[in-house]
């Protein structure tokens, strides 16, 4: 109306100061993506980064995975600062795997070494999301597989956490082989009857899902944690149809037969204890 | 109409032009041989040069061509007796994988493949070659067979990937796919992988594990398809025919990487024009294997598989500083 133009109430659309558009401030308190209460970084921190409120489980580094499944103080690292070349040179792809680097201080996705759990000795890898994605190339087949043997090697159970968004793009079919060069060295693990339990943590989705993840004696996952081969986006595209909600959820996978248990993080290192036990070598007869 | 090739257009109008020119003689009775044997030597340099320099793109185009022989020419052509054994005797049968045992070369072997249509209704019934995790298990089935009989194995990897679909990630398309690959590590029987057209992914790699892998030369082998790759990359799926120049997905590409044992070589413009004499040039490669891989031990076997695929991966060490082993 004309005699809008004419009104004093000017309408101004309110441009709100960058510092007041964050909800919360970085790195003292953090918002929980499910229930969207907000707490104190070190509160949970302290909680192993799952929400005191609605359970929700954060992502963790590779560290604070470490930090609250084995025993304090019992990880020898091995392989550590194997970083991959570039076999098909691919645009920009040294660049991103240096910053990543820098960004995360690791040098890859995947963490390996040995260690103890409940006083029991293992070989562990746990893979890391804030890395180019967790995603498989060769440096995190090549750690898997050395994992592996140094688990042949020590006669001990290998635990794997993985968190990866498949297979790494810019490692082309090199990227694609890893499936493969895993699973066989996993084929040798079986063959010594040594234990492998595979623990599904968000997102452990396409070439890693495909392969070394759903391999386990035990396959384990964490709640909520998205798991799959293909993308949602794909599926949905593909077959036109909305996915439910808990479409590739870990409680999807368990109702499906795909899991042994969901467990929640608290549990975790009581749970790895207890099948480490029940998996001790026996005297044969 | 055989389907047209964008980049063998060229030689396609050069063609036709000659067989104008041919039928204008027979009509008109004017002798225009001298034309027509300038023009066929032109069009013999043409197809040197076009199919001689083929693009990653040009080969894409051609592992995809709809009239591409697929799994069931090459059995026909290939073997004798082959017997279709369906089902994965757990969920149901996938047309998309086909299977069973055949004699080649008087030789008992299981023969598997991916199984794609070349017209929309035999596509739709083999799910255009995508397969379900029943399509893996019932590989696997049929593999563990092969071995219990001693048999070897001849894999053909022809799909666009493991379909992505609801009803095949609540059966474990991952733990199908997974499952194949552990097990066929360690199968006591020779196993030969050859990709005859798209090798797409985990989808493919579930029949790839094997002691040889050839692709023919216009194949494909690849992590993600070039659309797929281009969109990540440059957000732009219209950037496919770059995406399939840096992914290195062609068969000369992935012999240059080390990964493939050979390539076996087509008929001049793609094995759609000569299934016979493809299925003939693929048969030299699978006699050599076959006759050089039953000699040898299985435990040898299933070891030199595995150090195959474990030498495959590029990695160093931050500041060359080698931390261990």
């Amino acid at each position: 109306m004309i005699r809008d133009l004419f009104s004093k109430k000017r309408r101004q659309a309110k441009i709100p100061r960058d510092e007041a558009k964050k909800e919360v401030p970085e790195g003292i308190m953090a918002k929980c993506p499910e229930c969207k209460s907000i707490c104190y970084i070190k509160e949970l921190r302290k909680n192993d980064m799952v929400c005191e409120q609605c359970g929700y489980h954060h992502r963790l580094t590779a560290g604070e995975r470490l930090h609250c499944t084995i025993d304090e103080d019992s990880f020898q690292e091995i392989n550590a600062g194997m970083i991959s070349k570039d076999p098909l040179n691919f645009p920009e792809y040294e660049e991103k795997s240096r910053i990543d680097r820098e960004k995360t201080g690791l040098s890859e996705a995947i963490v390996t070494g040995t260690a103890s759990i409940g006083g029991y000795p293992v070989v562990i890898a746990v893979m890391d999301a804030s890395f180019r994605m967790g995603s498989m190339g060769s440096v995190v087949g090549e750690k898997i597989v050395r994992a592996v043997n140094r688990a042949i090697e020590d006669k001990t159970p290998f635990i794997l956490f993985s968190a990866s968004g498949g297979a790494r793009m810019q490692e082309g079919v090199v990227s694609l082989m890893q499936m493969a060069k895993t699973s066989t060295a996993l084929r040798k693990l079986h063959e010594e009857n040594l234990l492998f339990i595979s623990v599904m943590t968000h997102p452990t989705t396409g070439g890693v899902s495909a392969s070394f993840a759903s391999l386990g004696d035990v396959n384990l996952a964490e709640p909520g944690a998205l798991i799959g081969f293909a993308g949602r986006r794909i599926i949905e595209q593909t077959i036109r149809q909305k996915l439910p909600d808990n479409f590739q959820t870990a409680e999807f996978l368990l109702e499906h037969g795909q899991l042994d248990q969901v467990i929640h993080r608290h549990h975790m290192k009581n749970t790895l204890t207890t099948l480490t036990a029940l998996h001790q070598p026996q005297e044969e007869d | 109409m055989p389907e047209q090739l964008p980049f063998e257009k060229p030689v396609i109008e050069l063609r036709s032009k000659i067989t104008e020119l041919k039928e204008f003689t027979d009509e008109k009775g004017i002798d225009l041989s001298g034309e027509i044997t300038k023009l066929e030597a032109r069009l013999e340099q043409l197809e040197e040069d076009i199919y001689g320099n083929m693009k990653p793109w040009d080969r894409v185009q051609l592992a995809r061509h709809s009239q591409r022989p697929t799994t069931k020419d090459y059995i026909h052509h290939l073997f004798t007796d082959f017997f279709e054994m369906h089902g994965d005797r757990l969920y149901g049968d996938d047309a998309a994988i086909v299977g069973g045992p055949a004699f080649f070369e008087g030789t008992p072997v299981t023969v598997i493949g991916h199984q794609r249509g070349k017209d929309t209704k035999e596509n739709l019934f083999r799910n255009f070659g995508m397969p379900h995790p029943e399509g893996y298990r019932k590989a696997l089935r049929l593999m563990k067979q092969a071995e219990k009989f001693s048999r070897p194995i001849i894999c053909f990897i022809d799909t666009k990937g493991a379909y992505p679909g609801k009803a095949a990630e609540e059966r474990g398309q991952s733990e199908a796919i997974a499952r194949n690959l552990i097990e066929m590590a360690g199968l006591r029987t020779p196993v030969i992988c050859v990709v005859i057209g798209e090798g797409g992914s985990g989808g493919a790699l579930a029949l790839g594990v094997g002691d040889r892998i050839y692709m023919l030369e216009n194949s494909t082998y690849s992590v993600i398809s070039p659309e797929g790759a281009a969109s990540i990359l440059w957000k732009d799926a219209g950037e496919a025919r770059a995406a399939a120049e840096t992914m290195k997905i062609t068969a000369p590409d992935l012999f240059e990487l080390g990964i493939i044992d050979a390539v076996i070589p087509e008929v001049r413009g793609g094995a759609n024009r000569d299934v016979i004499t493809q299925a003939e040039n693929i048969r030299e490669y699978l006699e050599e294997a076959i006759h050089s891989l039953k000699k040898k031990d299985k435990e040898d076997l299933v070891q030199e598989r595995y150090e195959k695929f474990n030498r495959i991966g590029e990695y160093t060490y931050v500041n060359d500083a080698n931390t261990e082993e």
